[in-house]
């Protein structure tokens, strides 16, 4: 009863505060609407029981994507500024298309029949996740371990490259 | 369990219907900054999806968490390139609305 309680008030701020992300007009207020929307989202993954997923889901998108984000709407937009509204038709058109596409998806998914696994679980501790992100051997995960390292890196020299300065030598070029 | 009397099938609306306003987000939204906040929530409900599958249908195996990692890192990179892009926008055109950024139309 206690569970069912959580997860529909989780569920309820999540979606009450996505519709409110891609609604607001004022693009700071959407940002904070996200945060709590992915903090929710952290509380979905401990109910779950995937510690180690919620601690990472907190620390990288609540704690930094989200500050990224906020850095960049200082940097490119005024406070007070408002996004002008979408034009009605635009509006309307998009709404008929997401409401189709999320009716078509929900009759599809629940008209499957899951029926859960009775196996036994293997508990996501920080031991487990550990040795299986760097294990070589079967469901170990080394390979996306690696590449996911070189897309990182890759990410942010590229990040540097993009958003530095041109020197002065090179505009008088 | 924790997730006792929830049936599969709920997280899935969640993540259905959160999965859908990021797309109408993307739909309507004209700053670049805002657009890339509809794809984080797309992004998001696809992870709850992974970890809802993953807790439910194959609690022996750990693939579904490792899916979500993944995604959260390759989203974390996203957002680190698309603001490093979006701000060099910013720096040449003095706005990130997407009508106004049509230097390469024809």
């Amino acid at each position: 009863m206690n569970n069912q309680v959580m997860f529909f008030l989780l569920s309820a701020i999540i979606l009450i505060f996505s519709v409110l992300t891609v609604t607001t007009r004022r693009v700071l207020r959407a940002a904070v609407y996200l945060l709590f929307v992915l903090v929710a989202t952290a509380g979905i993954y401990f109910q779950l029981q995937y510690n180690f997923l919620a601690a990472v889901q907190l620390t990288v998108y609540a704690g930094g994507i989200v500050v990224l984000i906020i850095f960049s709407i200082l940097l490119t937009s005024h406070i007070s500024e408002r996004a002008p509204r979408a034009s009605a038709a635009k509006a309307a058109l998009s709404a008929l298309a997401t409401v189709a596409g999320a009716i078509l998806v929900l009759l599809t998914v629940l008209q499957f029949n899951f029926t859960p696994a009775r196996l036994e679980k293997v508990e996501p501790t920080v031991t487990n996740v550990g040795r299986a992100l760097v294990s070589y051997k079967e469901y170990g995960y080394a390979l996306p371990f690696e590449a996911i390292s070189i897309l990182l890196l890759a990410a942010m020299i590229g990040a540097i490259v993009v958003a530095k300065k041109e020197s002065n030598q090179e505009k008088q070029k | 369990m924790m997730t006792e009397g929830i049936p599969l099938e709920y997280f899935l609306i969640v993540s259905t219907l959160m999965f859908f306003i990021g797309i109408f987000g993307f739909l309507t939204r004209k700053n670049l900054i805002t657009m890339l906040m509809s794809i984080e929530l797309i992004l998001n409900s696809v992870n709850i999806n992974f970890v809802a599958f993953n807790s439910y249908l194959y609690p022996h195996q750990m693939q579904g968490q490792f899916y979500s990692l993944i995604i959260i890192a390759v989203a974390a990179a996203e957002a680190a390139v698309a603001i490093a892009i979006i701000i060099n926008i910013y720096r040449n055109f003095r706005s990130i609305e997407t009508d106004k950024v049509d230097e390469m139309k024809y």
